[in-house]
């Protein structure tokens, strides 16, 4: 986006280069798979364990249902030594037991193998073009114009912060503000190689390729409880990214995404903030 | 006819959207499983198995190991999944006298087939291993297998040039219509881990763990390694096997390579 290339007419200016575009995109598209697939996986064992093995008695996380007195059924999901009633939600939807209900998982009915069979493809569409676009990332300067730090930044961060929570996002000139330079690179750099890293460390076949992956992370089950987290962190970042954009001028910024280019604000020539 | 109440209009136009957000979220989850319904889509799809394959081949060799864990992390009960009582006739039968009259045979492309009653497998030279058992469910649980290596059974039946697959007969049914059976190629078949086990954590096989004898495939999900076994049999493919997919599952939408 601060790449001042403007059109011969002066009137629009570039914003998004095209890699930065059709990842966008493609991202979009792989995590919605990639989470909805996800889902229908752990539906199949709705539990999360810590360490190598699964301790069924005390997973860390688990959805399941229970016949009340009345006998109603109710959806349960424990967290540690808390119990919530999620039913309708988690553990008891449309009448039957299951972690997550039909809208959320691909296919909308039990069926682990199709699930995998999503979850693989997308995973290989997800991992080639992210690697390529880190390739393109870091040799085009994308990263290092738009994205690191400097001292400036880090002085800023504060003040960020502080407009964050006023809800005022465009106070700066065209260059991502420090907040979003950190969410961005950690989004980049550690949630999204995080995700396909401890995606293989479930594989038994990486497991024997590379056991210091499981010891990295503690262990098998311990790798797919961290995956599951950090998907959920990834869904925190989409819904927060989406609502950035939706109070910082959205058809402009949908507009910037989808063609590059924006027309220059009548008001001031640099005045933008993107999310 | 009845009066319409005063908000009637207003109503009637939010049903109506919501009528027509609630059609677009069905079309789009009807869409979704209509396309894991679609041949050529599962196809495409499923060209990943391919890819995790040769990729995973090629990370993790042929040789390289399964973790193998200390005793006292030894799940204090290993699992039982899927079949865990046979209802056969002949599991039934043979489940009787202690599997005494039960024999493992070892055919097709081989050059000497075995016939291999359990005392000889327990006679036979043995490898025990604590390795993690992997459910494609998700789940996990840590146990000691003890049996013959199945490359030591394979070199003594002499296995024919044209063999690919080594595939495994039983005596479950778990739909009780179709026996259970699963197949592997020759690099996980030859693997120093991969056994024909006759006991757990150092007592003969629980039936729930798959009395007498199954096979343990450590690079791979639950699903590959079969209990209740009956039948080795060295084929060239599979096709004409069942579904011929080559597995229960697979013959179920499940895929072949289950190293991931």
């Amino acid at each position: 986006m601060s790449q001042h290339a403007s059109d011969q007419n002066g009137t629009r200016r570039l914003r998004h280069r095209l890699p930065v575009r059709a990842w966008h995109w493609i991202n979009l598209w792989c995590l919605i798979v990639l989470l909805l697939s996800g889902f229908q996986i752990f539906n199949a064992h709705p539990a999360l364990y810590w360490g190598s093995a699964s301790n069924f008695d005390a997973p860390w996380l688990e959805m399941y249902a229970m016949r009340g007195a009345d006998g109603s059924v109710h959806g349960i999901t424990a967290l540690g030594p808390w119990q919530f009633t999620t039913t309708g939600f988690l553990g008891y939807s449309d009448e039957s037991v299951r972690g997550f209900p039909a809208w959320a998982t691909l296919p909308s009915y039990q069926f682990l193998s199709m699930g995998r069979i999503w979850h693989f493809f997308f995973a290989w569409l997800f991992a080639i073009s992210g690697a390529l676009f880190a390739l393109y990332a870091l040799f085009s300067g994308h990263f290092r114009r738009n994205f690191w730090l400097g001292t400036r930044d880090w002085r800023g961060l504060g003040r960020d912060i502080l407009e964050h929570v006023k809800l005022r996002f465009n106070a700066h000139s065209g260059k991502y503000n420090s907040l979003q330079k950190l969410s961005y690179l950690s989004v980049v750099f550690l949630a999204l190689p995080l995700m396909i890293v401890t995606g293989l460390c479930m594989s038994p076949t990486i497991n024997a390729a590379a056991p210091w992956l499981l010891d990295l992370f503690g262990g098998r089950q311990s790798a797919r409880s961290i995956h599951f987290i950090t998907a959920f962190s990834l869904v925190l970042f989409a819904v927060v990214h989406v609502v950035m954009v939706l109070l910082s001028n959205p058809l402009r910024q949908l507009r910037g995404m989808i063609t590059g280019r924006v027309p220059r604000s009548p008001s001031s020539s640099d005045q933008e903030s993107s999310s | 006819m009845s009066r319409r109440p005063p908000t009637g209009t207003s109503l009637t136009r939010r049903a109506l959207l919501q009528r027509t957000l609630l059609g677009a979220a069905a079309l789009g989850l009807t869409g979704c499983d209509r396309l894991s319904e679609n041949e050529s889509v599962v196809r495409l799809l499923g060209s990943a198995e391919t890819l995790n394959l040769r990729a995973q081949r090629l990370l993790a060799g042929r040789e390289s190991l399964a973790v193998e864990y200390p005793a006292s992390m030894i799940s204090p009960v290993f699992r039982p999944n899927g079949t865990v009582d046979p209802q056969t006739a002949l599991y039934r039968q043979l489940a009787t006298n202690n599997f005494a009259d039960w024999r493992l045979t070892v055919g097709g492309l081989v050059q000497t087939p075995l016939e291999l009653s359990l005392d000889t497998l327990r006679a036979l030279p043995s490898r025990t291993q604590i390795t993690r058992h992997d459910c494609v469910e998700g789940w996990s649980a840590i146990g000691q297998w003890t049996g013959p290596v199945l490359g030591d059974i394979l070199e003594q039946a002499g296995v024919h040039r044209s063999a690919r697959y080594v595939v495994f007969h039983c005596m479950d049914q778990l739909d009780g219509a179709h026996d259970y059976y699963e197949s592997i190629d020759m690099v996980e078949a030859f693997h120093p881990q991969t056994l024909l086990a006759h006991s757990l954590n150092g007592e003969p096989l629980p039936v729930g763990n798959g009395a007498p004898l199954r096979l343990r495939v450590e690079r791979q999900l639950g699903y590959k390694m079969a209990k209740y076994l009956k039948g080795i049999t060295l084929v060239e493919h599979f096709d004409d096997i069942q579904g011929g997919k080559g597995g229960y599952w697979e013959d179920r939408g499940y895929t072949w390579y289950a190293g991931i």
